[in-house]
């Protein structure tokens, strides 16, 4: 069984390396922080806090719209896509169970995320500690950055492949990724934003706000980072938010975890259900 | 007896209202080179899918080595290669091959040797992507020769080759018939199947028509026998009238006969010693058995 999941998964790491896929996304991330790290973060110098944390704080965001895109662009093809090419009736004809095929494409994707996460982020870390400005406690902040993306990314990795067992071309499920991710990533927040605004001291703001925060992967993410930061009166963003929160931000991380392990599932039972 | 490769009984498969099985049944023995035949949308394609569990019949019993369709140890002795199937472009052929032996729990070190079988060993270190078509459909026959599969289905194994690969898939698929495999494939390509397949079926409408080798086949369609014989321009009216008429054209005639009348009309013709120059024997191909089958199917509906 183990082997099997292996061979998808290196598999899947190899397309990653031969269509350029890492490199692209390596470099993305490595131009957006490096960007943030060196240009954005120059006003907060006089502040006294460490410019590694600060950078981190801005790649907290950085990482809600860019994991989750990646994640979504990695995992949209991996079901209809072979379906589409024939590979998948021929995969499945060996002996490999559908949750054993899923659980390989995942790692093999997981890990073309990571490589791509730890080069990208890596490389702006090791330029700021090259630079004089970076500190230990920073460098925990940024590995918990890499940790929690990587996180991030398998949840949106299962949304992914939940919509590429649900339609029947590659092109339905690209569409729908995106369409996914503008509801996750950006409307949610404007949603919750415009009740925030509409009504700022209601019951919606003490007892359903929260909540409705921490569900949201791409949320929960962004609090977990912040609160962890400890420094986000200097970062401002979630500052507020994150000190009147009813529970502990822990809380947050897994909640991820448990949006990860349920989209699988679900994705899981959808996969058996098909007749390729 | 020994156990039967694959036995289907009174298989049923509708797609909302439409019967694209209906009540199929036949037997498979191990060491057989069957061909399914059937117009497009016969249902050969559904039949291989139920077979390998991916679609579950409305009816009827399949049974692959005694276990069911789709069940981990059918799946371990069945190999497959779909109608059309596009491998990912980026990786050579070998990474390929490496990756379904791994799946089957097989050694990858023989994909060389599987490569060299199927023509593709200077190919081997090439990304599929850069592969002709028939060099990929050799690929994927390749993958169907992983490990010693006891039943291997090929849909249109040899769409889109040409005439020397196609003789090497066939030859291909004597060898792994020889060890003992039950060879399963559909074609479009009939004649290229005369003396390469033990035992034809045919599929119309998804009924299955004809079950039977090829040479019972024709005795029961009882399709005549198509006889030209060339004779010197001045003998043709002798030669026709002896004969028993039949068309004349130029230096030729033409008739047909009963399968059983062969022998006899044959040596009626050698009896008209030195008149006849020549002889054509034409016995009805494939394509003409199989569309007597097929129509006479299509008639009865």
């Amino acid at each position: 069984m183990l082997s099997r999941i292996l061979t998808v998964a290196g598999q899947e790491i190899r397309i990653g390396i031969r269509n350029r896929w890492i490199l692209l996304a390596a470099v993305i991330l490595a131009v957006f922080s490096l960007a943030l790290a060196l240009l954005g973060s120059a006003p907060a110098g006089t502040l006294g806090v460490d410019r590694l944390t600060i950078t981190v704080a801005s790649l907290a965001s950085l990482s809600v719209y860019l994991v989750p895109l990646i994640a979504l662009l990695l995992a949209f093809d991996a079901i209809c896509g072979e379906v589409e090419r024939g590979t998948l009736l021929m995969t499945l004809s060996c002996p490999i169970s559908r949750f054993e095929f899923l659980l390989g494409k995942a790692a093999g994707h997981t890990l073309v995320l990571s490589f791509a996460l730890v080069a990208g982020y890596g490389l702006t870390a090791g330029l700021l500690v090259l630079l004089g400005s970076g500190s230990v406690a920073g460098l925990t902040d940024f590995l918990r950055l890499i940790a929690t993306s990587i996180l991030l990314g398998i949840c949106f990795l299962a949304v992914g492949y939940l919509l590429s067992s649900l339609t029947r071309q590659s092109r339905t499920a690209a569409a729908a990724s995106i369409a996914a991710w503008l509801v996750l990533v950006v409307l949610y927040d404007l949603a919750l934003l415009g009740a925030l605004v509409a009504n700022p001291s209601g019951a919606f703001a003490s007892e359903f706000f929260p909540y409705a925060v921490l569900i949201n992967p791409a949320d929960a993410f962004r609090l977990f980072n912040l609160a962890a930061l400890g420094a986000s009166d200097l970062v401002g963003g979630m500052a507020g938010v994150t000190e009147a929160l009813p529970f502990d931000p822990a809380l947050a991380l897994a909640s991820l975890a448990a949006f990860a392990a349920l989209t699988f599932a679900a994705s899981v039972l959808l996969v058996r259900r098909i007749a390729p | 007896m020994t156990q039967p490769t694959l036995k289907v009984q009174d298989v049923c498969k509708s797609f909302s209202g439409y019967k694209a099985v209906d009540r199929v049944s036949f037997s498979l023995s191990p060491g057989e080179r069957i061909a399914l035949l059937g117009h497009n949308g016969a249902g050969k394609t559904t039949l291989f899918k139920l077979v390998l569990g991916f679609l579950k019949s409305d009816g009827g019993g399949i049974s692959v080595l005694g276990a069911a369709p789709g069940s981990h140890e059918a799946r371990r002795n069945t190999a497959y290669l779909p109608e059309s199937v596009a491998f990912p472009a980026s990786l050579t052929g070998k990474e390929v091959l490496v990756f379904y032996a791994r799946l089957k729990g097989e050694k990858p070190s023989g994909a060389m040797d599987l490569l060299e079988r199927v023509g593709l060993a200077d190919a081997a270190k090439r990304r599929v992507g850069t592969y002709s078509k028939g060099m990929r459909q050799r690929l994927g026959l390749a993958q169907a020769l992983i490990g010693h599969p006891r039943l291997v289905l090929l849909d249109e194994p040899t769409s889109g080759l040409d005439p020397v690969s196609r003789q090497n898939v066939y030859e291909l698929i004597g060898e792994i018939a020889n060890r003992g495999t039950t060879v399963l494939l559909s074609s479009h390509a009939l004649t290229e199947l005369e003396a390469r397949t033990d035992r034809v079926l045919i599929l119309s409408k998804g009924r299955l028509v004809a079950d039977d080798d090829l040479s019972r086949l024709r005795t029961q369609a009882g399709l005549p026998i198509r006889l030209k014989v060339w004779t010197r321009p001045e003998d043709l009216a002798q030669v026709s009238e002896s004969l028993g008429g039949g068309r004349v054209n130029g230096r030729s005639v033409e008739f047909d006969c009963r399968a059983d009348d062969k022998i006899r009309t044959l040596s009626a013709i050698g009896a008209l010693g030195d008149l006849v120059e020549d002889v054509d024997v034409h016995a009805p191909s494939l394509d003409d058995v199989y569309r007597h089958f097929s129509n006479a199917a299509q008639k009865e509906t």
